[in-house]
């Protein structure tokens, strides 16, 4: 199969009314359809829809499809560097036009760190293709040989003569050629790149957000637009028992109040339930709500507090019920050890507080779906509209605004469903939107986990057995009722521990869940990275060994690890090991690298201290060190926080310096301050007053070098977090002498 | 009938006088750019100027708005050359960009009061913004940019 097609030449362009002049081209992945029946979004609201497209028009300028949804990472700057490095674009004569949500054309699924990752190599193969089409039609027009051609700032030049021709001159006559074959394209030399690896780049929409001219799920307007919120059950599975309908009808500015339906587990994405009060403005529609005085039932999960769940979980981790990596005799090794190591680690439920909280702007005419909205999956989105209001999926337009940060919570389209089942039945658009507090109290959670450490050390001062037991409700739960074990969330951290340790046990417990759990960026590899990067380190201290030393020690001989061999089902994110292994080079590589940056043998002045860790994630190669000083009065600040990044080859250096500092801060704020807890299966947290990140005075300086790697690109927007809470509290041992194992720190008074 | 008087341009408003500005600029005046990210004055997504002094647009009702000027992230330059939407794109600031118009607000009045404002200056001057995406040391570095541009332009 073709990867490519000129969508021109297969006279889609004249069905649609869309002008000819124009070269259009579609990336086409393996089994899926090629009409793009989403490009019609052109003629009726001037927005392309499929998956990855140039399209060049008679005005010269390139139009370049983004399929994935920005949420700061970077990606609708990524996507374009990408395509238009290989067609010869000029950067200042793109267009970047965001692509509405169709399942024909490949993942739009902007979650796992894989944007770059999955589609580098078409995105690449849709720029040459358009290139080398162009360059044949010059070829053609100057009736010279091919070879003397080659594209430059949206032109092609004839190398002998100088001559040069735009792009938008080529159009019609490239219109008519035949997309070259795969196998025929011919790829840029990574020396000849113009903006791939480059940091000179600017963000695509950095004026746009200077200027307050973005649009975000929030800002979405629609002609005679209501305003919508809902107070959902505090208590997952409660319903509602009675409210006060008038009361909210007597707020001026309120047109109506309309009672969502019940959840019926398993949640899915499935709006919560609750009653809706919609009118004129949000602050009318706060003010409702407010007003609603609703009585809601109890529920089966009313009996969840996170003091004794803490407690059941930390049980759990003793029997666990189900080994998922066995290699070795741990039993024999521990009760042969010189020395026996035990830690427990706490991280409680978490939640992703984005800037801006789920919005959703739905309008449902002539038994079709428009829907704007701030999400990270527009197709899971169509999918989950359609089967809940029974619309043809086909009949639901998914529109994606920049989100006002993801990380995970976007990736569950509940919020489009709400506002999709509101328009349906009012017959008006509607923008529901979510409170912070709503975003906090009805979320999809970062599960609460309790992990239990074992290490033995033999007479030879080897660590010569390891045990990891955790208990964790799992995501599984919110898609299968009653689901108790974690699944894929093991391979994130847990089983692929890399350490070269000759018996080793990896188990899990039973742990039903309570609330919705979800992902947040990096998930579970945030507290089982915290477990292991912290052991690690603890174990360095009993054997006496420099922490970093002792890391390059226990990583053992360069070698690409198969857990096959142990009894793991390793799902490696979704990769062939072949083509990216669990390599210990690169870890060893990124842990030295990281050492020079923060010269860390050097002598530390008193109460400083550095703490390492090094984690793989997402395919990628990260190790941080951060230095923490205690002041006179016992409180900790990071000062600086040095990261190697290994992703591969870097596409957007710029952008992953970006990600670098941003899960700097992100890992700072759980490893300080952030922890929901239940009462009676209601979350107590409900701003940022109580559910407090990282602000100004807690910022380090981060220092960020990028491995110069040719290897595939790996993940870049999740890798960056793991690290960086163990290495905190590493660092503060290293500074204090006193080891921290629950978190959020703020707990023990030290921040 | 309230008169508001946004980036130089006069608006009536004649809904509940206690609704937050916040939502009167957004819902009503159309001015999105200025952001909901709290509604408790905790984040500082929703800063906008009432005579030059930053607020939070989310706790400060309409009616004591009175004649001040407002001032949104719009009012500042549409084409974003204002020195702090200058030293914004040129150190490519912006993650998700949701809270910048708040961060950039804020900005704005800490460098008309403090020309050459402190890492502490703007420790403390920012303290209330909030960036869930983590672009504080790049603001840091904006901040100190922008306030060398003024200087050259003044300079010049
Ligand atoms: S929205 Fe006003 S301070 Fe957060
Ligand atoms: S840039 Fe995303 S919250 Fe600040």
């Amino acid at each position: 199969m073709k990867y490519i097609e000129n969508v021109s030449r297969r006279g889609f362009l004249k069905k649609l009314g869309i002008s000819s002049s124009a070269l259009v081209l579609g990336v086409q992945l393996p089994s899926m359809l090629t009409i793009p029946k989403a490009l019609a979004a052109v003629t009726n609201t001037g927005q392309f829809a499929p998956n990855v497209y140039v399209q060049i028009g008679s005005d010269n300028i390139v139009s370049i499809v983004v399929h994935r949804s920005e949420m700061g990472q970077g990606i609708r700057t990524s996507i374009p560097m990408i395509v238009a490095d290989e067609l010869g674009a000029d950067w200042q004569q793109i267009k970047v036009v965001q692509g509405l949500g169709d399942k024909k054309y490949g993942s739009q699924n902007t979650d796992g760190s894989r944007s770059v990752r999955r589609f580098y190599q078409p995105l690449r193969e849709a720029g040459a293709a358009a290139r080398m089409m162009l360059q044949q039609a010059a070829a053609q027009q100057w009736q010279v040989d091919v070879s003397e051609t080659y594209a430059k700032n949206n032109t092609i030049v004839h190398k002998n003569t100088g001559q040069t021709i735009a792009f938008s001159a080529l159009v019609a006559r490239a219109s008519q050629l035949a997309v070259p074959e795969t196998a025929s394209l011919v790829l840029k030399a990574k020396k000849d790149f113009n903006f791939i690896g480059k940091s000179n780049v600017a963000l695509v929409d950095g004026k746009n957000i200077a200027t307050g001219a973005t649009t975000y799920g929030f800002d979405v307007e629609l002609d005679n637009m209501q305003y919508a919120v809902i107070a959902r059950p505090p208590v997952l599975g409660a319903t509602v028992k009675s409210y006060n309908a008038q009361a909210a009808k007597a707020i001026t500015g309120v047109i109506d109040v309309v009672q969502m339906p019940d959840l019926v587990e398993p949640a899915v994405f499935k709006p919560l339930g609750g009653v809706a009060v919609i009118a004129k403005n949000t602050w009318a529609a706060m003010q409702g709500r407010a007003a609603l005085a609703i009585e809601w039932t109890d529920s089966v999960h009313s009996g969840y507090n996170s003091a004794s769940y803490k407690i059941a979980l930390a049980e759990s981790c003793d029997k666990p019920a189900k080994i998922i990596r066995r290699k070795g005799d741990v039993g024999k090794a521990l009760a042969e050890a010189k020395q026996v190591i035990t830690s427990a680690y706490y991280v409680p439920e978490l939640i992703h507080v984005p800037m801006e909280p789920p919005a959703a702007a739905a309008h449902f005419h002539d038994g079709v779906f428009d829907i704007w909205a701030c999400t990270q999956t527009p197709q899971s989105a169509q999918a989950t509209v359609a089967q809940i209001t029974g619309v043809a999926p086909e009949q639901v337009n998914i529109n994606v605004t920049l989100l006002g940060g993801g990380f995970g919570r976007k990736s569950k389209p509940d919020f489009i469903v709400e506002a999709a089942l509101l328009s349906k039945q009012l017959q008006v658009p509607i923008r529901v939107m979510w409170s912070r507090e709503d975003e906090i109290q009805n979320g999809y959670y970062h599960a609460v986990s309790y992990q239990k450490l074992v290490a033995g050390i033999d007479e030879n001062n080897q660590v010569s057995a390891w045990q990891h037991h955790a208990a964790e409700p799992p995501i599984a739960s919110t898609f299968s009722q009653g689901a108790d074990l974690i699944g894929s969330e093991a391979d994130l951290g847990l089983i692929d521990m890399p350490y070269d340790i000759a018996n080793v046990s990896c188990g899990i417990g039973k742990a039903p869940a309570h609330t919705r759990i979800g992902w947040m960026r990096s998930v579970t590899n945030i507290n089982h990275a915290f477990a292991l990067c912290s052991f690690v380190d603890e174990l360095a201290n009993a054997r006496g060994m420099d922490s970093k030393d002792n890391l390059i020690a226990m990583l053992g001989a360069d070698r690409k690890i198969d857990l096959s061999q142990q009894q793991a089902q390793y799902g490696n994110y979704g990769e062939s090991l072949a083509q990216f292994p669990i390599d210990t080079a690169r870890m060893k590589a990124v842990i030295e690298k990281v050492a020079t940056m923060a010269n860390w043998q050097r002598k530390r002045a008193k109460g400083h201290g550095l703490g390492i860790a090094m984690h793989r994630s997402f395919v990628s190669y990260v190790a941080c060190v951060v230095e923490v000083v205690e002041d006179s009065a016992g409180k900790i600040k990071v000062t600086d926080v040095w990261i190697a990044v290994d992703c591969g080859l870097a596409v957007n250096p710029e952008r992953i310096r970006s990600q670098m500092e941003g899960a700097a801060i992100f890992g700072l704020s759980l490893a300080f301050y952030s922890e929901l807890s239940a009462k009676d299966g209601a979350i107590e947290q409900s701003n940022f007053d109580n559910y407090q990140i990282a602000r100004y005075a807690d910022t380090p300086t981060t220092h960020v070098e990028i491995i110069d790697s040719d290897a595939p690109p790996g993940g870049v927007g999740e890798p960056g977090v793991p690290p960086i809470a163990p290495a905190i509290t590493n660092a503060i041992f290293n500074a204090t002498g006193k080891r921290y194992r629950e978190l959020p720190l703020k707990q023990y008074g030290i921040v | 009938m309230i008169t508001l008087s946004v980036n130089g341009k006069q608006h009536q408003f004649d809904d509940d006088g206690d609704m937050p500005l916040l939502w009167a600029l957004r819902d009503i005046l159309k001015y999105t750019g200025t952001k909901y990210g709290c509604g408790k004055g905790l984040c500082g997504a929703c800063t906008v100027h009432l005579d030059g002094q930053p607020i939070r647009s989310c706790v400060t009702p309409v009616s004591a708005v009175g004649q001040q000027n407002i001032t949104t992230v719009e009012g500042l330059s549409a084409q974003g050359e204002h020195v702090v939407q200058q030293a914004w794109q040129r150190l490519n600031v912006p993650q998700c960009g949701y809270c910048q118009s708040g961060q950039i607000m804020s900005a704005v009045a800490l460098l008309a009061r403090n020309a050459q404002p402190s890492d502490q200056d703007i420790e403390q001057a920012m303290s209330g913004n909030i960036c869930r995406c983590g672009t504080y040391q790049r603001i840091k570095a904006a901040i100190h940019h922008a306030a060398d541009l003024a200087t050259e332009i003044k300079g010049s």
